[in-house]
């Protein structure tokens, strides 16, 4: 095997060792056991001091909401604030100029919901002061928003009738001070031996051998790189994300970072059979989530590694694979595997151009982010798939003439249509974007040439891709669209805050409601969800409701691109 | 918060980028004395004496990074990359099509890669040594000693740093 490959198959493993401990610690953390972090509980205390909130108040599901909702509130004000007064605040010693309102409505929302679509490019569209206090803030702050939402349905499906679902606040400080404080210390200072700058000192002039004058950006780039991965948010330092050499130096620190990013999505699937005590129940939806993720791997480093055929009849081998848009200290193979990892999770940080890999790897790409419940994004990933589950019960309960009950709690109308709005509103949101995008453009393709760096199928994969990557927050991008216009950033921005709050809404709404019926003991009778069978009904469910949706656009973009390229 | 995750948070990963080398601001190269660029910043380098680098769709502005973003269909980009196999191959008339790097005709995804496969530095080494009157076989040795294999021998692919083969270049002659 050689050692492209090789590198892959260990960043995975050892993403999966990690997981699983981790999982343990997140569900004794949030259950409020005892743990290795409890000498922070101090500072925690002086939180809830300063703050005056009582951690020990149990919330119901509409209060958590209400909680939720209304800090997010106060969070948009405050970015949006800070963005369109950069230029004359502290901390800009490239004297970088404040941002348009379209522009920061939309980078304030973008950050806000998690998705972190970047129409600017950090090294002349931010400060310093930006960078620290609106971007970094909010990839902690949105991180932790939807590990407490996630642990709040948790509470909901424990084997009790209840109102009472845990303190918002509580699960929310102690995410940012007991996971994501202690991990991102730690990578940011193994990014920051591996060369990546922290400091606050502007450009370097210089003049290099050859004898070119160049500027070279840096910045406090070591820290803000940590928070971007664990927290999946994926909004970069540089324009070039972890592609830029300051971001990402080596092949180590890509693998850190890689690690890094399904270091919470993938151990909240443990956490939460744990936290049940139905530790089958997490190996079942871990299954099924690894099978979606490496059905959509395989083929991604398959075409990656064999390269583009365009180029191979120009006469070149490419024994490397196919590199444009690539970095030669990753390769073909960790490219691939950091583009579907990104994708799947809603972490969104690229290492290498989505735009100029091949078709079918951009499909896989599109998939992930359309299907967004592969292990997904902080908290929100596992509540996306909840909702899927929530449609296989109930499409299973009617196939085998029973009344639908999930984890001994019965699924009735008003579950079900929240469900269904949840998971339909993804695909609405990409082909309805997409198509108003489609239409505007073929209107009048002269005024929009900017829109668009590819003619023919292509550039109709970079409409569909930003539409997708925008519901699924996500935040990479087919780069060649040129998205800094009103038109871009308004419509992303209002498709980002749809997709960004319904999908916590409707799976905390369900939970809430499940939470307060009547528990039903098991029986011989009941559907037993932590089994392989349910597995396989869960990604049937998966695979008809996202993807096949998505069959016609995606047959007009990447399929057509595929079949007039091989 | 404000203050746990904006202040004190970044201080501490600032404070541990002090003791490596170039003290969190970059490890930066110098020769002759001068500050000639960063070691994981790539430059250009397009004169045919020196290694060149690779091709990048901004031109080697480190304060701008990006990738060409063109798709594998698009007949302008594929003309470019047909562009640039000519021209390597009339820098180079000893390589043979087939052998012409990959790498050497496509824009990388920052813009500002600083390597290239040991087959793409390889590729250079007759033209380099023929433009400086070295023996190839001192220029490929040069380039042997640069070459950094895959992390801990298994992971990932080999490379070679182009600031500083040239270096290590221009440091032979005494420039």
């Amino acid at each position: 095997m050689n050692t492209e490959l090789l590198g892959i198959a260990t960043i995975f493993l050892a993403t999966v060792a990690l997981a699983i401990p981790l999982g343990h610690y997140l569900a004794a953390m949030y259950r409020g056991d005892r743990t290795p972090t409890d000498f922070l509980a101090p500072l925690e205390r002086g939180l809830f001091r300063v703050a005056g909130i009582n951690p020990a108040k149990e919330m119901s599901w509409q209060q958590h909401l209400l909680a939720l909702l209304t800090i997010n509130l106060v969070w948009f004000f405050w970015a949006m604030l800070v963005l369109c007064t950069q230029g004359s605040l502290p901390l800009n010693p490239d004297g970088n100029a404040s941002m348009s309102p379209d522009l920061a409505f939309n980078t304030a929302i973008s950050f806000l919901v998690n998705c972190n679509l970047q129409h600017y490019s950090g090294e002349s569209g931010l400060t310093y002061l930006s960078q620290i206090v609106v971007i970094m803030f909010l990839q902690f702050v949105t991180a932790a928003t939807g590990l407490a939402a996630a642990v709040v349905v948790f509470n909901a499906l424990q084997n009790r009738s209840t109102e009472k679902l845990g303190n918002f606040y509580n699960y929310f400080v102690k995410s940012i001070t007991r996971l994501l404080l202690p991990l991102c210390v730690v990578i940011g200072v193994l990014l920051a031996f591996n060369g990546s700058p922290m400091t606050l000192h502007g450009k370097q002039q210089l003049v290099t051998l050859q004898g070119d004058s160049v500027a070279v950006s840096r910045g406090p780039v070591a820290a803000l790189v940590a928070i971007k991965e664990l927290g999946t948010n994926g909004g970069g330092f540089f324009g070039a994300n972890s592609a830029h050499p300051l971001e990402n130096p080596n092949y180590f620190t890509n693998a850190v970072e890689n690690v890094a990013l399904a270091l919470i999505p993938m151990p909240m699937v443990f956490a939460l059979g744990f936290y049940l005590k139905r530790p089958r129940l997490a190996y079942m939806i871990f299954g099924v989530m690894t099978i979606g993720f490496l059905a959509l791997l395989a083929p991604t480093v398959y075409y990656e590694l064999h390269g583009n055929p365009a180029i191979s009849s120009i006469g070149i081998s490419q024994s490397l694979g196919a590199l444009e848009g690539k970095e030669m200290r990753f390769g073909a193979a960790a490219s691939a595997y950091w583009s579907i990892t990104n994708t799947v999770i809603s972490c969104g940080s690229v290492n290498s151009m989505h735009d100029s890999f091949m078709p079918l790897s951009g499909m896989s790409q599109l998939l992930g982010m359309m299907t967004n419940a592969f292990y997904g994004g902080c908290g929100v990933g596992l509540l996306n798939f909840f909702a899927y589950l929530i449609i296989a019960v109930f499409i299973a309960g009617l196939m085998v003439g029973r009344t639908p009950e999930f984890l001994g709690k019965k699924i009735e109308a008003r579950e079900m249509k929240i469900a269904v709005i949840v998971t339909l509103l993804h695909p609405l949101l990409i082909l309805g974007g997409t198509a108003l995008a489609a239409h505007t453009y073929a209107g009048n393709p002269t005024e929009y040439a900017g829109w668009l760096a590819n003619p023919g199928f292509h550039g109709f994969s970079e409409l569909l891709y930003e539409f997708t990557s925008s519901s699924a927050n996500n935040g990479s991008g087919f780069e060649g669209l040129g998205d800094n216009t009103p038109f871009w950033n308004i419509s992303t921005g209002v498709v980002l805050l749809l997709s960004r709050f319904l999908p916590i809404i409707g799976p905390v709404a369900i939970a809430g409601l499940l939470a307060s019926k009547k528990y039903i003991p098991e029986s011989a009778g009941t559907l037993r969800a932590d089994t392989a069978t349910f597995g396989v009904m869960v990604l049937t469910v998966i695979i008809i409701v996202a993807a096949l949706a998505f069959f016609p656009a995606l047959a007009l973009g990447p399929l057509a691109e595929h079949f007039s390229l091989y | 918060m404000l203050v746990l995750c904006c202040l004190i948070y970044p201080a501490l990963v600032w404070s541990a980028a002090q003791i490596v080398p170039g003290h969190g601001q970059g490890v930066q190269l110098t020769h002759n004395g001068r500050v000639v660029g960063f070691a994981n910043v790539g430059q250009k380098f397009d004169r045919p004496e020196y290694f060149n680098s690779r091709p990048s769709a901004v031109n080697y502005a480190a304060d701008g990074s990006g990738g060409s973003n063109k798709g594998p269909s698009n007949p302008e980009y594929l003309a470019t990359v047909h562009t640039r196999v000519e021209a390597f191959l009339s820098q180079n008339p000893t390589i043979k099509r087939a052998d012409v790097p990959a790498e050497l005709v496509s824009a990388s995804g920052s813009g500002l890669d600083p390597h290239l496969s040991p087959a793409g530095a390889y590729a250079q080494i007759e033209r380099v040594a023929r433009l400086r009157n070295l023996p190839i076989a001192q220029v490929r040795a040069l380039v042997a000693a640069q070459v950094e294999e895959p992390l801990i021998v298994f992971f990932g692919p080999a490379k070679v740093n182009v600031l500083r083969l040239n270096l290590a270049l221009d440091s032979l002659q005494g420039r």
